[in-house]
């Protein structure tokens, strides 16, 4: 099935006290498909002024919503992913235009994905409670969650509409009132979802501010009527954020990427079945939305005494990805986001072949042809080195696989740790012991065990290291994004004594 | 001599000159990680809490180049040349709004300059 690229209007506002307008002082940037290369629509480059108001208005709501009862915001979370649901090609296909991902992905993971966490973060909270706890006799200690009032999240490209979904229902469902900047590569969706559910918070509730990181980013991050500030990104502005958010002394959570290790030991090619095939998929899941994940499996470590058989069975695997037109669901791999991210993926491959690794498979751009030929593709690219390599170090953010092979469970365990990042790991085998122990010994928050890629709503997510702090997704994202409120209550009618 | 860690391209170098004119002081900090990480940003001199655990790598046109010491480690073996390219990032880096994104371009350190570098 192939669809084709869809309709935008010329332009788009911010949206703001629930509903849109445009920027203050006028000016737009212009927003391009990486598919190719052509126009979609001028969205606002805001300025200070933008976000000032986009703050007093969610600060103006957020003692009435932090008011409503957990029954009323749950009714309107559902809402939201009844209305996405009910609209789910349009998304999907808006999601690719802007991204560059596959169809396929758009349609099979983004969208159900998001609407999935809208009613995950729906169901909690009409299932939580607080606590209270009868210290002694006399005193009752009382546990009650308050929102911490206004929320800024800070969101990147790579799943637009998901990580917003990520992101906006925990803190909704908190109480808070959000401003929300998506990246600037990928405004769209954030927008259509605005033009979708205008009418279902009240004015202020929810607020989308796009523009500039230094121009309409960093406003947001330092305003002072923010009370928490949510990102996700990289190092340096994450370093940035933590700064301007101390000023406040307003708590933030960091998601900051990772350089996540895929492990597979030898037992996984002890019979030649449907759970090897499924490994090697797994080991090819780093080519999965174009490897612009921050969990990407970009380090396959693989147990010697299988390399070579295991490798042959990857790069076939590897090799038959096709590349087309991402509108076509035929299509596995789309075009990176930007031009920037093309180069910068291409830099890797070249000082990679440089520090000596091997390329094993792809190691070039992509060209496709007619309209798509200034589009941003580039081959799934594997290279085969050593852990040292700046390859396998640096996180590419493209369809790059750094591999290595190791002796035993202590060699694995010392390669896949060797890394400033914590984010993600994989682990396959077929032994019950290596099942437990090897994952319990990597450093990251979120190990895989014999799966990939899979981001249920209800598994907290989150890095250790420099990958960031704070866990997304799951019922414990909630206490991100809240007061507790501890009430200490006495029933003892006589006096402490002291005077 | 000492080789240099760092350097940078004529066209970059007419960015930086255009930004240092808007801005004034400016620093390089080189981000590591997620989506726009890997990159080089620069930012207004007093923007970015500096301390030791940042490395100066060098100047390029008056401004300091800095990167993480943990960063750093993986990196030293590699000489960076600052280029600019068409493009659009989502961090707080002052080129964004111009529509360009300053990349880096590597090579490896001959065995000499390594040994004088990082003997």
């Amino acid at each position: 099935m192939s669809y084709s690229k869809p309709q935008f209007k010329e332009k788009y506002g911010n949206f703001i006290n629930g509903k849109f307008v445009d920027p203050v002082d006028g000016e737009y940037f212009d927003n391009k498909s990486p598919i190719d290369n052509s126009l979609i629509a001028k969205y606002p480059r805001s300025k200070k002024e933008d976000v000032q108001n986009a703050v007093d208005a969610a600060n103006a709501a957020k003692e009435a919503w932090g008011n409503t009862s957990a029954a009323e915001r749950a009714v309107m979370l559902n809402k939201v992913a009844d209305i996405i649901e009910a609209n789910l090609e349009e998304f999907a296909l808006v999601e690719t235009c802007d991204n560059g991902k596959a169809i396929r992905e758009t349609i099979n993971a983004d969208i159900p994905l998001s609407i999935d966490h809208w009613r995950y973060f729906a169901a909690v909270i009409r299932a939580e409670e607080g606590t209270a706890t009868e210290l002694d006799a006399n005193t009752l200690s009382m546990n009650i969650k308050e929102p911490l009032g206004v929320v800024a999240q800070i969101i990147p490209w790579n799943f637009p509409l998901l990580m917003l979904s990520w992101k906006m229902p925990p803190a909704l469902a908190a109480g808070n009132c959000v401003i929300l900047k998506p990246a600037e590569q990928t405004p769209s969706t954030a927008t259509l979802l605005m033009e979708k559910i205008a009418a279902v918070f009240p004015p202020g509730v929810v607020n989308i501010i796009h523009g500039f990181g230094p121009e309409a980013g960093k406003p947001l991050a330092s305003n002072s009527g923010v009370d928490k500030v949510a990102f996700t990104g990289e190092t340096t502005t994450g370093q940035l954020i933590m700064q301007y958010a101390s000023k406040n002394l307003n708590p933030v959570t960091m998601e900051l990427g990772g350089k996540s290790p895929n492990i597979f030991f030898n037992s996984v090619m002890d019979e030649d079945d449907a759970f090897l095939d499924k490994a090697i998929e797994g080991a090819v899941l780093f080519a999965f939305n174009q490897g612009e994940v921050c969990t990407c499996p970009s380090r396959l470590l693989v147990q010697e005494d299988i390399y070579d058989a295991f490798m042959e069975k990857v790069i076939a695997r590897t090799k038959a990805i096709v590349q087309t037109n991402p509108y076509d669901s035929s299509c596995m791999m789309g075009a990176q986001a930007s031009n920037d991210q093309y180069e910068k993926i291409l830099a890797y491959i070249k000082i990679g072949k440089e520090e000596g690794a091997k390329v094993l498979t792809g190691g070039n751009a992509c060209k496709l042809e007619g309209e798509f030929a200034n589009g941003f593709y580039i081959e799934p690219t594997i290279l085969e080195g050593h852990n040292k390599m700046r390859v396998f170090q640096e996180e590419i953010f493209g369809p790059v696989l750094a591999v290595t092979k190791f002796k035993d469970e202590a060699e694995a365990l010392e390669i896949a740790n060797d890394t400033l990042y914590g984010l993600g790991a994989g682990v396959w085998t077929r032994d019950a012991h290596q099942l437990y122990q090897i994952p319990r010994a990597i450093k990251a928050g979120r190990v895989w065990v014999n799966c990939y890629h899979a981001y249920p709503a209800h598994a907290p997510f989150g890095g250790y290291k420099k990958s960031g702090f704070g866990r997304e997704t799951h019922l414990m994202m909630m206490n991100h994004y809240r007061q507790n409120k501890n009430m200490l209550i006495s029933y003892d009618k006589n006096k402490l004594g002291f005077f | 001599m000492k080789p240099e860690r760092v350097s940078i391209t004529k066209e970059a170098t007419k960015i930086v000159e255009q930004l240092q004119n808007k801005f004034g002081e400016l620093i390089f900090h080189q981000s590591g990680g997620c989506c726009d990480g890997s990159a080089p940003m620069i930012f207004e001199k007093d923007d970015m809490y500096l301390d030791d655990s940042d490395v100066l790598l060098g100047q390029l046109v008056g401004v300091n180049y800095y990167m993480n010491i943990d960063q750093f480690e993986y990196w030293k073996h590699t000489h960076l040349t600052v280029d600019i390219t068409e493009g659009r990032g989502s961090s707080f880096s002052l080129e964004i709004p111009l529509g360009l994104r300053f990349i880096i371009h590597s090579r490896l350190f001959t065995d000499e300059e390594n040994e004088i570098l990082n003997g």
